[in-house]
């Protein structure tokens, strides 16, 4: 099982945090640059693949601006770990493949701290596991896909090969 | 998706009405998730053609149905720079390669336009590429926001997912005081639930209160029911909403069983209720809509610019609101005030109504009909700027720099605040 580096978070982090509108013009990759730089400006220069977000409750309030989402995927974070997630952004970071753990006691976890994701939620150094809420098959299949478009894809190639 | 046989038909709330007719279900059980047929799609030149128009390429797909599709220019206009230049060009070259025939250009904010327009009637299911598009929901559909991938999901095949929320229910009692309006109601919600208080679930207003609001000032609760998180913020269609739909040219074939869309009696929902005559005029402080308090706690802050703008702050009642508090005055030295009117037409009804002219006698900028400052797409407020706005949000950095200090009020209280250069009790000067 691969490990994952925490980058921890209060709560009520909105999407105006995670992708400011000033650079809302852009494409994904300038908006990344600027992901969480109000909150934390080590992040985006920091964060390396396979790392989690951890955050207090409500993460990813706010705008329907899917890029909140699209920032964490580009720099490669592997899931947000909360106790709550905007249900908007819920839908937005399932759509493009990130994976969003419900995790009641997400904010026992410490900054820069190494844990595992297992099946049923996060596993602590020393054993202890945090369990997560599961998430419906619909939801999985769309994170393994790697998001809708990847869903739709091969939805329209099926189509072709009928 | 879920198949559920119903042994007896339960009392069933507007939310799960809306959904089952959408799902083509005799009714719906909370929690149940359901594909949704969507009546009406919504989005604009931020959300719309510049991210779609690429993945609708890459699948090689087409849109599903056209005639059911709004799209709005709004956030990049007017342009400001050469990249909003190149969205708003994107945007307007897709329309015509896409043939849409329901564009809305420059002509005022999407969630005011769409109403205005009559493109939204009770009963209707439809998604917007904006999370404020709950606005929809005081016409007794079922709208709310979705990101630029499911909206792709949307235009392909027509269909959306829902879990079926419960219902919150907001009983306002009683009759709001002179100069309070639905902009102090919702932010006192905002204030007891949180911002995310809402969990997703559908929020329904109803009660004596709500009833007696006009159809903007509907529109606001509903739009801001997108700040506790709830995913739709219903009004029950009663005489009011039919009056306005009719006034826009909706048909009387879409108008037939308007007011059937009600929660049933005994339906199973969660209720709240609050008093409106003893509401006082609410601030929200920097950096959160849930930064709740009576006008009164923050009477020591002075102020560099008052915004009057925005979806929830700058259509026709809110400028008359203004208008009525600054007629005759001029703002304080001082302070600059900004009014960017939420669409062209209630411009255009405010000028004939002279409420244009008191705004611009007391020292008002006019700004185009467009998200402005409210979204932060384009022009902001300078560093450490105290503001105070009409507007949604007051999230840090959304309106300009980090250190600006956002304060959330009603268009009276704004009016106000700029007359005396620090955050003021409307009801003093009425």
């Amino acid at each position: 099982m691969k490990t994952s580096r925490v980058w921890k978070l209060g709560a009520d982090v909105d999407t105006d945090a995670l992708a400011p509108g000033a650079y809302m013009k852009n494409g994904i990759e300038v908006i990344a640059q600027h992901c969480l730089e109000v909150l934390r400006p080590d992040f985006a220069k920091g964060v390396r693949p396979g790392d989690i977000v951890v955050a207090g409750r409500n993460f990813g309030i706010g705008s329907s601006r899917e890029q909140a989402a699209g920032a964490l995927v580009h720099l490669g974070v592997r899931a947000v770990v909360a106790p709550s997630f905007s249900g908007l952004f819920f839908r937005n970071a399932f759509n493009l493949g990130l994976l969003l753990l419900t995790c009641p006691e997400a904010e026992l976890l410490q900054d820069a701290e190494v844990v595992t994701l297992v099946h049923a939620g996060v596993q602590r150094d020393d054993g202890t596991l945090l369990a997560c809420h599961p998430i419906p098959d619909f939801l999985m299949n769309m994170i393994h896909a790697g998001g809708l478009m990847n869903v739709l894809k091969r939805r329209s190639q099926g189509n072709r090969h009928e | 998706m879920t198949s559920i046989s119903y042994p007896t038909r339960l009392p069933q709330t507007l939310a799960q009405k809306l959904i089952a007719r959408a799902a083509g279900l005799p009714q719906v059980s909370v929690g149940e998730v359901v594909t949704c047929q969507v009546d009406l799609a919504m989005f604009h030149d931020s959300s719309g053609p510049r991210r779609l128009k690429p993945m609708l390429d890459a699948l090689g797909a087409q849109i599903w149905d056209p005639s059911k599709v709004v799209l709005v220019m709004d956030h990049y206009v007017p342009a400001q720079d050469a990249d909003a230049k190149r969205i708003v060009q994107i945007t307007r070259d897709t329309a015509l390669e896409w043939r849409l025939p329901n564009v809305i250009d420059s002509e005022g904010i999407c969630h005011v336009v769409l109403p205005e327009r009559g493109h939204l009637h009770p009963g209707m299911m439809c998604v917007g590429g904006d999370s404020h598009s709950p606005t929809g929901g005081a016409f007794g559909t079922y709208m709310f926001g979705i990101g630029a991938t499911e909206m792709l999901g949307v235009v392909v095949t027509g269909e959306i997912w829902v879990q079926v929320p419960r219902t919150l229910r907001m009983q306002w009692t009683g009759q709001l005081a002179r100069g309070v309006c639905a902009k102090d109601m919702m932010l006192h919600m905002i204030a007891h639930f949180g911002m995310n208080g809402g969990q997703y679930q559908a929020v329904e207003f109803s009660g004596e209160a709500v009833m007696a609001l006009g159809m903007q000032e509907r529109m606001t609760l509903s739009n801001m029911s997108a700040e506790m998180g709830a995913q739709v913020g219903l009004i029950a269609a009663d005489d009011t909403t039919c009056a306005y739909l009719r006034a826009v040219g909706v048909s009387e074939d879409a108008l037939q069983n308007a007011t059937d869309w009600q929660s049933d009696a005994g339906a199973d929902c969660e209720d709240f209720h609050f008093d409106a005559a003893g509401l006082s005029p609410q601030v929200a402080a920097p950096h959160s809509p849930a930064n709740t308090r009576d006008v009164g706690d923050y009477a020591d802050v002075t102020l560099d610019v008052a915004y009057i703008g925005a979806c929830t702050g700058a259509k026709l009642e809110d400028l008359r609101a203004a208008a009525e508090v600054l007629r005759g005055h001029s703002v304080a030295q001082g302070v600059r005030l900004l009014v960017a009117p939420a669409s062209a037409r209630d411009q255009a009804q405010a000028e004939r109504e002279g409420v244009m002219q008191v705004l611009r006698d007391a020292g008002a900028q006019v700004l185009p009909n467009s998200c402005g400052a409210c979204a932060g797409y384009g022009a902001t407020f300078e560093e450490g700027a105290r503001v105070i706005s009409s507007t949604a949000r007051n999230f840090q950095g959304r309106m300009g720099p980090a250190s600006v200090q956002v304060y959330l009020a009603s268009p009276w209280t704004v009016a106000a605040s700029a007359l005396q250069g620090r955050i003021s009790d409307v009801r003093d000067l009425l």
